[in-house]
């Protein structure tokens, strides 16, 4: 407006802010299928360094994509004794098995009120597509309660359209606690040595307290149970990326 | 039900009647128990016929699925599933709603009848 002689200097816009794109930066996490990490032994290395490069040689052939303990997947099998020679099964994934080829993951489906569990084989050439439903972990790694569970929780809908998902998010973790049947169960999951977290117990307090009885609180800090993977998977995660690009 | 075993079919094992009988599905003071396997094991596993003991009556049955798990690739039921059938093969019910696994089809010369019945198949 007048004559800026005397009065405080110019207006200097503030500095503009700097964006640190934390998204770029965390692309140092990738997924590596628990199959590869060898478990711990006295074996030859050797051994699963043939069975990687089997394992590899079949992914270059055959997309078997990210999935979790707690994913809804859907598997074509072939099969020569069904109709249309192809069969299609959709589940949730129970548990993760098996280490190298033989590396198996269960699904569970209720049809028809009646609870089918199928073990397939990840790296059977009797599998011609795996197709992820619905991405997401759940808070165990072993979802086998669920076969004491109401039976609503396990059931899926067959033609369920694949849930959409941005490539760049982080994995959902469900943390649904589920209600389970009346008692008997097929193992006593209230007991500390499966340290289930995703169900909602509805027994009454004197039960869980006796249940805590058999817990073994020093198992956590054995250290001749230590198996540090870090390392292990650094090798593995190089050796796959070098051998996928080529 | 009392005892969570999970073995295959064999003598003494209460299974569950899948299809649309009248003796099967009839409620009666006592489940449908087993009594004798044909086999040369006493175990029976899918595809396998049992004698089973329903209201006071022997009847054959075909078994469609157990709770033990088998080769992979092939489902495991949450519960023992048997078909009633006559000495010559003939199902007695009409409809079976639960799901058969693939695996009778190999058999397609004995099982004909019973897999034309089925609806679902896993």
């Amino acid at each position: 407006r007048g004559s800026s002689d005397g009065k405080p200097p110019k207006f200097q816009p503030p500095p503009k802010p700097v964006i640190i794109d934390r998204k770029t930066q965390k692309e140092e996490r990738r997924f590596l299928s628990p199959e590869f990490i060898p478990p711990r032994g006295r074996t030859d290395p050797l051994k699963y360094y043939i069975e990687r490069k089997d394992m590899i040689q079949r992914r270059k052939v055959f997309n078997i994509p990210e999935f979790y303990v707690g994913s809804v997947l859907a598997v074509t099998t072939a099969d020569p004794c069904a109709s249309a020679k192809s069969n299609r099964f959709v589940g949730i994934c129970i548990q993760r098995g098996g280490k190298g080829l033989g590396a198996t993951f269960v699904l569970r489906n209720v049809i028809e009120d009646q609870g089918v569990e199928i073990c397939y084989e990840l790296y059977s050439p009797r599998i011609q597509a795996i197709e992820v439903l619905k991405l997401e972990k759940r808070l165990d790694e072993n979802l086998t309660y669920l076969r004491d569970a109401l039976p609503e929780y396990s059931t899926f809908d067959v033609n369920m359209k694949p849930v959409p998902r941005m490539d760049h998010e982080e994995i959902p973790v469900n943390k649904l606690q589920v209600r389970m049947k009346p008692k008997p169960w097929s193992k006593r999951w209230e007991r500390p040595k499966y340290n289930i977290k995703g169900i909602k117990f509805e027994l009454p307090e004197h039960k869980m307290k006796a249940a805590q009885k058999w817990s073994q609180p020093w198992l956590e800090f054995d250290m001749l149970r230590e198996y540090d993977t870090s390392k292990i998977e650094e090798k593995i995660r190089k050796e796959l990326s070098e051998q996928l690009e080529k | 039900s009392i005892t969570g075993a999970c073995g295959a079919i064999q003598k003494l094992t209460r299974v569950r009647v899948v299809d649309n009988s009248t003796l099967g599905n009839t409620p009666y003071h006592r489940p449908p128990k087993c009594i004798h396997v044909y086999n040369k094991t006493g175990v029976g596993k899918v595809g396998d016929k049992i004698l089973l003991a329903i209201k006071g009556e022997k009847k054959k049955a075909l078994i469609v699925g157990h709770k033990m798990p088998g080769p992979t690739m092939t489902p495991r039921f949450d519960s023992n599933n048997v078909v009633l059938i006559e000495d010559n093969g003939n199902p007695i019910g009409t409809r079976i709603k639960t799901p058969i696994p693939h695996t009778l089809r190999r058999r397609e010369g004995e099982f004909s009848k019973v897999l034309a019945i089925a609806r679902n198949f896993v």
